[in-house]
């Protein structure tokens, strides 16, 4: 089929961006979104051009490593898909696609739909673990943590960090990352003891991130590729204010 | 001579007595010690958290975005250890001598043992850190059991046990990044690795962002640098998942071992056309139930609904009457790809085969199947628009994982001094054919528990040594050949693409040297490389400049797969019998077995570079068998 | 936000059940009302209520312009296409500007009758009570006056609708259990304020 394309080119932070025109005259709706833009690619080599930079790695589905705004919706027209799993016969011939970005303030692009999400891992690291040092665990069946509990912590902690939550978000609010991670440790024994801390730390470096604040418009819930329930966030709500009251000093 | 340096003692005592004896250093001293880690895998990331938790300074590097997406994210299956929660008759011993017989007796006993053995603590820390492990409603952790053993002892998480394992390690990792212990390099490719005096002591990079060519010096360096699965081009393996880390290390005096040894996974989904990128692994899993058939005849055009009962072949269930659908991923894969290569494969490019659910769905009914598969059919549909409750599934052997690597001793230590390889990046533990459940633990023990102890050995002897910096001619040396070699790929101006020459290549080795292999044909294969190869360095065109380029990063890493290409060639060349994944056509039993030769193969393999086209040199490590005896191994 | 929120959210109630008042009679309903606005002004306790009741929109209105201003800051470059609010409900989208229609309204609203009542010299009914109900009524006269309020009511509602539920999650809220429940009490919050007060202009547009 025949696709018309239209597609972020930006040099580098430094420089502006446009949308720039591109048409394929012979895609298959067996290919994959990202197997489209390789062979867009091909065709830029061939005419001696710069390729456009994407993101992507495990093209599965699971790294979050790939991620565009298509036809001005995180991921694309399908609900808990990442780019990578988006197949051509999504559309129809002869539509015109839209490519752009994750836009955040706190995504600068690195060049074209490349981007640079650190401000995910400087959450992570300001308390996004459990403190257990290479070692040191006990018997692991020591603790016990029942079937529905879990469950619940693994859906929390299947977050894949690709930034959709926060693309989709008119706040660019990166809420349902953030509490995601709060969660699965709330829930989880071993987390308890640096909850307060964590939870404290977490949504402080969240805003010191640059990231917006969540007014609770569940878009993210639906571009999550995972499926990470918006609860989280009434979550973190929680147990940060329970943190405010409960911290010494 | 290759020193594997296994300690004394029995092999159940020998890991003791090591870390008995082991060199330490004093917790003061720790902090004046640097160590490199390339790869934030889990074998990079558990090792470099491990190593900053013991006050070292780590720098830290991936060509990822962020730590977190290294390619262990994508293991589906499960995580096996040693716990014998199941009270099934497991124990270390048992879990040794499954792991030495899966891999074809091609392994060390020592290291394997040392895996068993450390596979319980595993679990422990993974619990620690919060990895939410499947758990049975009193609380306690469950199990299910994995192909080729006979007991329950894998342990998982949903589907995605390598990702909650990632994500632990990626948390202590940042942790330590957080305390300042780490420094994290992200979107940073190593080029080169810079021996000085015979040890390794830093490496060049490049930023892949700004395009900066680094240097970045170490006491010691160490490679979590994955597999190289990825040289077949159609794999299951992320699309950045390269060998240039272990490739480069290679050139400059790190032998490889058991190059060839690389694993087909026999449910994947297959090829649907020239476009493809990405062969999408389906667990293994989906074999408890579903039922592997071809049509019957040869180019049966029929869909797979009108083929009666009759005329379909089950040729799995009929070849190993014992093990049917669940025979080891090797002989499942080779099966396959038999009856394709007999005319008999089924889909578009008549390269699969069926994987049916409809008689478990007759039995146990369409909720009961759902319960246990329901997102790997829904990831069917998403790929495939087929609903696989209905229609059968149609899956082929796709490359996976490489047992082969860089030749490691017991310390997990290259043969220069000072370059470490842990995880999938050394050829250590899984001989001939890996295991299921095996790789993440594999990765996670040398990170978390071996690292420690036998980096921390070396380092001792490197506190007294000179303090090298990156003034060093041996850096600037380095850094010189990574700029020629990038102004090359930017100045050749020919005309084809570098995926065009990966996928050419890809092609060559998945008909010459993967799945079965022949003197005939590997002799072939070398000669089509090396042709491909010149017109690779004459017509490859890389479009863009040196900051972000895709292409610049993509170019460097086929050249290294094509050098790669051959000494897998030459090693299935070398290996002149059929052993784990390592199928020669020549070497077989008359009803289509592999025929191990243990008389004149029972060796490791480790390869000696020798320069540019020139042939590498073979060196032997016999491997000893003390404690298992050699059988053949039988799944029918 | 949410503790704003909240209190004007309660604040509705009461208003609403006072004005409901008007429903009644004519005759009732003009004696019980201007009883019921001359109780109002006359006491201390209300006067303190009404200046919190004031400070809490202020402040709302403040915090409201404080987070769309982190918002766009946040944002960075605008998307040159965006379709994003299909993952999401059009009034969850548009608080900022359904409230700016709901503060525009209250301006209208003050000036009408709170600063007429404490303002202006007015007639007294027969119990010597300010009426307030002649205003009222005279007021709702006009229909393009009764078509304002109307879809000021209609901004309200959408406002209310999203800001209840959001308010919840924001004070966090966050088992399943109480999920429904919250959006349930939120429709019939909402359903029964708005249409209540949705209700009385039109009414007394008909009846007089």
């Amino acid at each position: 089929m025949k696709i018309y394309l239209k597609i972020w080119r930006q040099d580098s932070l430094a420089t502006a961006g446009e949308m720039v025109v591109y048409q394929l005259d012979e895609v298959s709706s067996d290919m994959s979104f990202l197997e489209m833009l390789d062979l867009l690619n091909e065709s830029l080599i061939q005419k001696s051009e710069r390729v456009i930079e994407f993101d992507h790695d495990c093209r599965e589905g699971i790294c979050g490593q790939c991620g565009v705004m298509i036809n001005g919706r995180a991921h694309g027209p399908l609900a808990h898909t990442t780019t990578c799993q988006l197949h051509m016969r999504s559309f129809k011939d002869g539509d015109t696609i839209h490519i752009e970005p994750f836009r955040a303030a706190a995504f600068p692009v690195v060049r074209d739909l490349k981007i640079n999400r650190h401000s995910l891992d400087k959450i992570i690291q300001s308390g996004g673990f459990i403190s257990a040092s290479s070692g040191e665990a006990p018997e692991a069946n020591g603790l016990l943590i029942s079937h529905p509990v879990a469950e619940a912590a693994f859906d929390a902690g299947s977050c894949i960090g690709c930034g959709a939550c926060v693309a989709t978000c008119k706040n660019s609010s990166a809420d349902l990352f953030t509490s995601a991670k709060i969660t699965q440790f709330a829930l989880l024994p071993q987390g308890n003891i640096e909850r307060t801390e964590r939870v404290l730390a977490m949504v402080d470096q969240m805003d010191a991130e640059g990231f917006g604040h969540c007014t609770n418009t569940e878009a993210c819930e639906v571009e999550c590729p995972q499926e990470i329930s918006v609860l989280h966030i009434a979550r973190m709500n929680y147990e940060y204010s329970k943190a405010l009251l409960l911290k010494r000093n | 001579m290759l020193d594997s340096k296994i300690p004394d003692g029995p092999l159940a005592d020998k890991w003791d007595n090591y870390k008995e004896h082991v060199k330490l250093v004093n917790p003061g001293n720790r902090k004046k010690l640097d160590v490199i880690v390339v790869g934030t895998g889990l074998a990079g990331a558990s090792c470099a958290a491990s190593l900053a938790e013991l006050g070292y300074n780590v720098k830290s590097f991936c060509f990822q975005d962020s730590p977190r997406r290294a390619h262990s994210v994508a293991a589906q299956g499960g995580v096996n250890a040693a716990k014998n929660y199941k009270n099934d008759g497991d124990s270390v011993f048992r879990m040794f001598s499954d792991t030495i017989k899966g891999g074809d007796f091609r392994s060390r006993e020592a290291n394997v043992y040392r895996l068993a053995e450390c596979s319980a603590n595993l679990i422990d820390q993974a619990v620690a850190q919060g990895v939410p492990f499947a758990r049975e409603y009193g609380g306690y952790l469950n199990n299910r059991s994995f192909g080729g053993v006979q007991v329950s002892r894998t342990f998982y998480a949903r589907g995605q046990t390598g990702q909650q394992l990632l994500l632990g390690a990626y948390q202590a990792l940042m942790r330590q990044v957080g305390s300042g212990k780490v420094k994290a390099y992200t979107r940073h490719e190593m080029l080169e690795l810079v021996v000085i005096d015979g040890k390794a002591k830093g490496i060049i990079t490049r930023d892949l962002v700004t395009g900066e060519i680094e240097r970045h010096a170490a006491n010691a360096v160490v490679l979590g640098t994955g597999g190289y699965g990825k040289v077949y081009y159609l794999s299951t393996l992320a699309m950045g998942c390269n060998s240039s880390a272990i490739w480069r290390a290679h050139k400059k005096g790190a032998y490889m071992s058991g190059v060839s040894w690389i694993q087909f996974h026999p449910t994947c989904l297959p090829q649907s056309g020239e476009h493809q990128s990405k062969l999408t692994l389906m667990s293994e899993s989906l074999r408890n139930d579903g039922r592997i058939w071809v049509p019957l005849k040869p180019h049966d055009d029929r869909k797979a609904i009108d083929i009666p009962e009759a005329e379909r072949d089950y040729y799995l269930e009929r070849r190993y009457p014992t093990f049917g659908n669940l025979a080891p991923r090797d002989i499942a894969s080779r099966a396959a790809k038999e009856r394709i290569d007999a005319g008999c494969g089924v889909g578009v490019m008549k390269n699969a085969v069926f994987l049916d659910f409809s008689k478990a769905i007759k039995e146990q009914g369409q909720e009961k199947i759902k319960e246990k598969y329901s997102n790997l059919f829904k990831i069917y549909d998403k790929i495939n628009a087929v609903n696989a409750y209905e229609e059968p599934m149609l899956i082929s052997p796709a490359a996976h994982f490489t047992m082969g690597g860089l030749w490691v001793d017991y310390e997990l230590m290259t043969t220069i001094p000072g370059l470490f390889a842990l995880g999938e990046a050394n050829f250590a533990d899984h001989g001939a054919n890996r295991l299921g459940a095996n790789s993440l633990l594999q990765a996670s023990v040398d990170g978390y528990f071996i690292a420690p102890y036998s980096i921390p050995n070396y380092l001792a002897g490197e506190l007294k040594a000179e303090k090298i910096t990156t003034d060093h001619p041996a850096f600037a040396e380095a850094e010189k050949t990574v700029r020629e070699q990038l102004r090359n790929f930017l100045t050749i101006n020919g005309r084809l693409s570098a995926d065009h020459f990966h996928k050419k290549l890809g092609q060559l080795l998945y008909n010459g040297c993967g799945l079965a292999r022949s003197k005939e044909s590997l002799t072939k294969t070398i000669a089509e490389i090396t042709a491909l190869r010149t017109q690779f360095y004459q017509d490859l065109k890389i479009t863009g400049d040196e900051k972000v380029n895709s292409e610049l990063e993509k170019a460097g890493r086929v050249a290294d797969y094509f050098d790669l290409g051959l000494l897998m060639c030459d090693d299935a060349l070398s290996r002149e019998e059929s052993c784990g994944a390592h199928f020669r056509e020549e070497y077989q039993t008359p009803d289509g077995e592999a025929l191990r030769n243990d008389k004149d193969y029972c060796y490791v393999s480790a390869w000696e570079w020798k320069g540019e086209l020139e042939p590498h040199e073979l060196h032997k490590e016999p491997l000893v068998f003390e404690n298992v005896s050699l059988t053949v191994r039988s799944y029918k | 936000m949410a503790g704003t929120g909240l209190f004007l959210c309660f604040f509705l109630v009461i208003h609403l059940l006072g004005n409901l008042q008007l429903l009644l009679p004519a005759a009732e309903a003009k004696e019980q009302f201007n009883w019921y606005s001359h109780l109002l002004a006359g006491n201390l306790f209300i006067k303190i209520v009404s200046w919190v009741l004031l400070l809490s929109i202020i402040a709302h209105a403040v915090y409201a312009l404080i987070i769309t201003r982190k918002s766009n800051k946040a944002n960075g470059t605008k998307y040159a296409y965006d379709k994003r609010g299909a993952s999401s409900t059009w009034n969850s989208r548009n608080m900022g500007l359904l409230g700016t229609v709901i503060l525009v309204f209250l301006v209208i609203h003050l000036k009408d009758f709170w600063y007429v009542s404490d303002f202006t010299t007015m007639n007294l009914d027969k119990q010597g009570n300010k009426d307030m109900y002649s205003v009222v009524v005279l007021t709702f006269h006009e229909w393009w006056y009764v078509l304002i309020y109307e879809i000021s009511f209609i901004a309200l509602g959408f406002h209310l609708l999203h800001g209840f539920f959001s308010a919840a999650r924001t004070l966090g809220i966050y088992h399943p259990k109480y999920v429904n429940l919250v959006r349930y009490t939120g429709w019939v919050y909402t359903a029964f304020i708005t249409g209540g007060f949705m209700l009385i202009p039109i009414y007394l547009y008909f009846n007089n």
